[in-house]
């Protein structure tokens, strides 16, 4: 075993190590496995066709969120049919492979990137994957963990493993103390916007530097779960303090003598001193300003003081790029990003639905109230979230300010359920696409933070949170 | 899987950088439960207007692409999410290779789950390949996964680097999870050995 200083990432992928080839190529193995109804029928049945079962069904737990809809007709049964039929596929295979669900009318139902957490299926140190590109999410805790294709949950299921080659490793330092009105969403948009989204491709990327340190749990999840809008397949965090507080208690997490041998442990899942990163990336926090999306790539990434690019001014294939973008959001080069009016503000989803995302949105919205005509939702990644935004008091101020209280699921961030935008309509959104026709057909939606989005209810536009 | 060697066909144009899968295949279309029958729907709504009518400036309407097996495009090809419907509607399509400077990872990955080829090459070489495929339908390309060549139509030769391992699976249409499963006895030993070291995992 070599003694060189060793990264965060080079740890967890050695503990996981199966079986490498002589080029490299490895078979890793999966601790935990998370399945949703739209990218698994297709695995479950290559099993069934092939006679093959679920080779650790206590390591997987399986959640309907993409297609579920987030008003209370859903207990009724799901209206649209496809939907319908993939929440029942992946009700039958959860039952027929022996896989814990979290259905519709439970409680626990959720985004299964807040659930995973909630629950204290996501620990430190593991390798957690998910036919979701969102899996990067779970990186927050110092677990590996990356969304996979179809096939892969296929093989993940029959295998508990993955044929992976190592990726590259990336460290993006963050230090100093965020100005206000600045949160964990416009650090990850800022990297981002400075990187672009193939500037994380073939790398694994570790966040460090003080202003990491600083944020909750909930924002290390926020700044992770958009390492892959950065083309990284996963992001990391070190454990510490706040990571094991947070496991600690819940329903999956080790308990007794377990829990002090995990913790043990996890105490050493920290990059060593002197380890080796094959690209280094310095951000200054007190640069970064609070952030809003004017384009079609979470790229296309500007302070909220700025102006609509001219696409001139770029580039290569993106100047076309930035042209087809405008034409989309109906944006014109020069116009202020602070005059632009939205029609709809959403509050959710894998990247910001989480109960510190609605405590924000709530500081924001005291004493104020959404501005009339806007259609503005709030819809809680779990249904633990929203009873706890209940119990908390923050559930019933919303409503009264005119959000819309919804139940969970990945709601208006895809459109893949009733909760669409309307052609041009524009949206201020907490989610982490804003490809054309993702929230909806010739959709716009800009991409910002729960307090940016709260600020965009009151005023009706794009809106600077310090200067309300 | 589908074996993938050698390919001549008409190539598609499609010079545009961050292609994404919601572009290649849009959620309302992830509905399904199958594999199949995806490819009716492949970019759907540059494709098509909102009445199912053809835009017929997209690439894939004019009628010297309606058969291209080969599609040429820019920088970050496939990002955005894991969905596996983009390769499978790209395949269910009839295209059997994609070139571009650079893919997102995940649909890279994916690519090779399907039998399909992903290429990726210097800017300069995909501009000297988007350039013949500008040419139309007479202009057939060659890909030849073995040589790890393309050849244009007017016989300019471009080679292209890929991963051996993952060469020898695309050429010989091998499944991953049989392969996976022939190593039982390494995940077992893991196990194992996990059940003593880590056993809260």
């Amino acid at each position: 075993m070599s003694t060189a200083p060793k990264t965060l990432y080079d740890k967890i992928w050695d503990a996981h190590v199966v079986h490498e080839a002589e080029d490299g190529t490895c078979l890793l193995y999966i601790d935990r496995h998370l399945v949703h109804e739209v990218t698994s029928p297709q695995a479950f049945e290559g099993l069934r066709l092939s006679g093959r079962k679920v080779r650790a069904p206590d390591k997987t737990i399986a959640v309907p969120d993409h297609n579920v809809p987030t008003d209370p007709s859903r207990l009724e049964g799901i209206r649209d049919e496809q939907s319908r039929i993939q929440v029942e596929a992946l009700r039958r295979n959860a039952r027929d492979f022996g896989i814990e669900l979290y259905d519709v009318d439970d409680i626990r139902q959720g985004i299964v990137h807040i659930i995973g957490p909630e629950q204290g299926w996501t620990q430190p140190g593991m390798t957690i994957v998910c036919g979701d590109s969102h899996t990067a999410t779970h990186g927050a805790f110092g677990a590996l963990a990356h969304g996979i294709g179809t096939s892969e949950v296929e093989h993940v299921l029959a295998t508990q493993t993955l044929i992976q080659k190592k990726s590259k490793n990336m460290l993006v330092r963050v230090e100093g103390e965020l100005p206000p009105g600045v949160t964990a969403k416009d650090i990850t948009l800022t990297i981002i916007g400075r990187t672009g989204t193939a500037g994380g491709t073939g790398y694994v990327i570790e966040y460090a530097g003080s202003a990491i340190r600083a944020l909750s749990m909930e924002g290390r999840m926020t700044v992770c779960n958009m390492a892959i809008e950065g083309g990284a397949r996963a992001g990391l965090i070190a454990p510490d303090d706040k990571t094991f507080a947070y496991v600690r208690g819940r329903p999956h997490a080790p308990k007794g003598a377990a829990w002090e041998m995990a913790l043990d442990y996890w105490k050493t899942l920290t990059s060593d001193d002197g380890a080796r990163y094959d690209k280094v990336i310095e951000i200054d926090a007190a640069e970064i300003a609070p952030v809003v999306t004017w384009g079609t790539s979470p790229e296309d990434v500007l302070p909220i003081t700025g102006l609509v690019p001219d696409p001139d001014d770029f580039r290569g294939g993106k100047v076309e790029a930035a042209r087809r973008s405008l034409d989309y959001m109906g944006l014109t080069p020069g116009q202020k990003l602070s005059e632009i009016e939205i029609d709809t503000v959403f509050i959710g989803s894998c990247t910001n639905g989480r109960i510190e995302d609605l405590r924000e949105v709530a500081r924001v919205m005291e004493g104020r109230r959404v501005k009339d005509g806007l259609r503005a939702m709030i819809v809680p990644g779990s249904g633990l979230v929203r009873a706890q935004a209940e119990e908390e008091g923050i559930a019933q101020k919303l409503q009264e300010a005119g959000f819309e209280w919804r139940l969970a699921g990945c709601s208006m961030c895809l459109g893949m359920n009733p909760d669409q935008l309307a052609p041009g309509e524009r949206c201020a959104s907490t989610s982490n696409r804003n490809f054309e026709g993702r929230q909806g057909y010739k959709g716009r939606t800009h991409l910002m933070s729960p307090a940016m989005a709260a600020a965009a209810a009151v005023t009706g536009r794009l809106t600077d949170v310090r200067d309300l | 899987m589908e074996k993938f060697d050698k390919l001549t066909g008409v190539a598609a144009p499609m010079p545009l950088v961050n292609i994404d899968t919601d572009m290649i295949i849009p959620k309302q279309f992830l509905k399904t439960i199958k594999r199949s029958g995806l490819g009716a729907n492949l970019f759907d709504e540059m494709r098509f207007d909102r009445d199912g009518n053809e835009n017929p400036d997209f690439v894939l309407n004019r009628p010297a692409y309606r058969q291209a097996e080969i599609l040429i495009a820019g920088d970050n090809f496939g990002c955005g999410s894991s969905r596996e419907h983009a390769p499978w509607a790209i395949k269910d399509f009839g295209i059997r290779c994609v070139i571009a400077p650079s893919f997102a990872d995940i649909f890279y990955n994916n690519c090779f789950k399907n039998g399909i080829l992903p290429v990726a090459l210097p800017q300069e070489q995909v501009d000297l390949l988007m350039r013949d495929a500008e040419k139309g339908a007479n202009a057939r390309m060659t890909v030849d996964l073995e040589a790890q060549e393309i050849t244009t139509s007017d016989g300019q030769v471009v080679t292209f680097e890929i991963d051996p391992f993952r060469k020898h699976c695309l050429m010989n249409g091998l499944d991953d999870i049989g392969l996976t499963l022939e190593k039982g006895a390494a995940i077992d030993g893991y196990e194992a050995e996990l059940a003593g070291r880590r056993p809260w995992m």
